[in-house]
């Protein structure tokens, strides 16, 4: 049965292979930072676990859980390699450029940051499943949000 | 009977979705029209537009005729008493809320039960549990059997002389579960407690009759059932109607108004303030009218075809877990979910390839905790389907699995 480009483009074997695999999958024991998020209309789950350095500018670790649809969990699972190490100024504009990418809103800052993430620009077909792609970035937002009071 | 002829008669299917011939199978979700519904409603707006029940003049006058006529096709369809025991609402929620806030809280007592199943659409769970806060009443359930049937157990023991009110299912939307209606509303009349069936899903695809059944309140919506969206029924039985306060205020459902305060009209028209939904309304008989030219007997037996013609095929995709009972006690749908994927990427798979399909957990949350599953995939069906478009899915289905795994 012939597939469609898009589609090919929207589930491509590296996001599949994410899905299927998680990286960085479980849970940071406290004291840690962690959110959860969800998308209510579709049942998509992410918990995120953060831990920062001493001085609480970097990422150190970060582990998510969850259950959702494909696109939701590979993009959690990309973000976690991708944004693991970086300081929380670093992860927030990569946030910004992954949005760019996913909406088809303009060209991201710094492609190369992004690294695979970019193969989700498929997404920008199927404007549904946005909110699948952003929900683990948003988690990670509310968490570092939750660390600064 | 010529289902390819009928299949005709719905302009949509006209049409290539991603360069493949659309199947629809999102009829338990909204229902396509007939090409019938929508001259009626063209013909209202083109030849006789104007507000009912009010003006002398020409159109308001074909306006309330062809208003008041509805309601009695309304009443033929599902047998009741009288046309006056037809309230039009904008769909089954607007129906269960209007019963939850006029004759719950009229009746309604601390200690009392509103019972309910574990298979309720969001849409009779919520209004309950809204009024249980109001009044003090306790909200139980009957739970749900592992083959998608209510615990008969347990409704021995749950349906006693302290549940004043029994509002439940007749057909499930997720699990296409077709309730035993009668006996379980005789069994309630038997302890003195009211009942609400939801019909949204039974309404068109089987013939009702309200008192046969023995409910006193039915409720169901108009698009479900091939007329337009925002008009639904809610029928109340004529002795519990009449003992009933008006729940929202306005013009239509008075007798006379002073400044202090004001007397209100009978059932029906007590409980329709405002301008309704007139084009609505005369699509909703126009829609019966098609329907009864074709037959619910017949519509429920193709129904039947289909499902069992769709599950037995279904069966034989590996990974496939299907919801609900076995066939010959199903309504036109089947609820599945696939090992290798999650129903939003097996919908979007299924989309590319022109065949539509709801994911998620269909307004039904509680029942998808009871099964343990995120959601699930349904395909709906309705009489303007056939058994080729079932292999489609089935084809899709083996592609999806390939894709996916």
């Amino acid at each position: 049965m012939p597939l469609s480009d898009e589609l090919r483009d929207l589930y491509q074997q590296v996001i599949l292979d994410h899905s299927r695999n998680p990286r960085n999958h479980g849970e940071i024991p406290p004291p840690c930072l962690h959110a959860h998020g969800d998308n209510p209309s579709c049942g998509d789950e992410i918990d995120v676990w953060l831990r920062l350095s001493d001085d609480g500018q970097n990422i150190e670790d970060l582990k998510f859980t969850g259950q959702g649809c494909a696109i939701s969990q590979a993009s959690a699972s990309m973000m976690t390699q991708k944004i693991k190490g970086k300081s929380k100024e670093q992860a927030a504009a990569m946030r910004e450029d992954f949005r760019r990418v996913v909406m088809g809103d303009g060209t991201p800052q710094d492609e190369e940051a992004l690294g695979e993430l970019i193969l989700l620009e498929g997404v920008q077909k199927f404007p549904q499943r946005v909110k699948c792609a952003m929900l683990a970035w948003r988690a990670v937002e509310q968490a570092l949000d939750s660390g600064q009071g | 009977m010529d289902w390819h002829r009928i299949r005709s008669d719905f302009p949509i299917f006209d049409q290539q979705v991603h360069g493949h011939p659309l199947v629809y199978l999102d009829s338990a979700a909204s229902s396509q029209k007939p090409r019938a519904v929508i001259q009626a409603l063209s013909h209202y707006y083109e030849r006789d537009n104007a507000n009912v029940h009010r003006a002398l003049h020409e159109l308001s006058v074909r306006a309330t005729d062809a208003f008041e006529a509805a309601r009695k096709k309304v009443a033929g369809f599902i047998g009741a008493a009288t046309d006056d025991e037809i309230i039009f609402t904008r769909g089954t929620t607007e129906g269960i809320n209007l019963v939850a806030n006029t004759w719950g809280t009229q009746n309604l007592r601390p200690g009392d039960v509103i019972l309910i199943t574990g298979m309720e659409h969001h849409s009779n769970l919520v209004p309950w549990q809204l009024l249980a806060q109001r009044t003090g009443a306790t909200l139980k359930h009957i739970p749900v059997l592992d083959d998608g049937t209510l615990d008969s157990a347990a409704i021995e023991t749950l349906l006693n002389d302290q549940v004043k009110l029994f509002a439940f299912v007749h057909i499930s939307n997720s699990l296409g579960t077709i309730n035993p209606a009668r006996e379980l509303c005789a069994k309630a009349r038997a302890v003195g407690a009211v009942t609400l069936l939801d019909g949204a899903q039974s309404a068109g695809h089987m013939p009702i009759d309200v008192r046969e059944l023995g409910c006193d309140f039915f409720v169901f919506s108009g698009h479900k059932m091939c007329g337009p969206t925002g008009i639904g029924v809610l029928y109340g039985r004529m002795k519990l109607l009449e003992t009933m306060p008006p729940w929202h205020g306005g013009g239509e459902m008075i007798l006379s108004v002073s400044l202090e305060a004001s007397t209100y009209k009978p059932p029906p028209h007590r409980f329709e303030a405002g301008t309704p939904d007139i084009a609505g309304v005369i699509g909703l008989g126009a829609a019966i009218d098609y329907l009864q030219a074709i037959g619910l007997e017949n519509i429920q037996r193709h129904d039947h075809n289909l499902s069992n013609y769709a599950v037995q095929q279904m069966r034989e995709v590996p990974g496939i877990r299907i919801l609900g009972p076995d066939f010959g006690h199903r309504g036109a749908l089947v609820a599945f979910h696939l090992d290798c994927a999650h129903p939003h990427d097996l919908v979007e798979f299924a989309n590319s390839h022109g065949v539509a399909m709801r994911g998620g957990h269909h307004c039904t949350q509680p029942l998808m905790k009871r099964f343990k599953v995120p959601g699930t995939t349904r395909a709906s069906f309705y009489f303007y389907n056939t058994l080729e478009e079932i292999n489609r899915l089935v084809e899709v289905l083996h592609a999806a699995r390939q894709f996916f795994t």
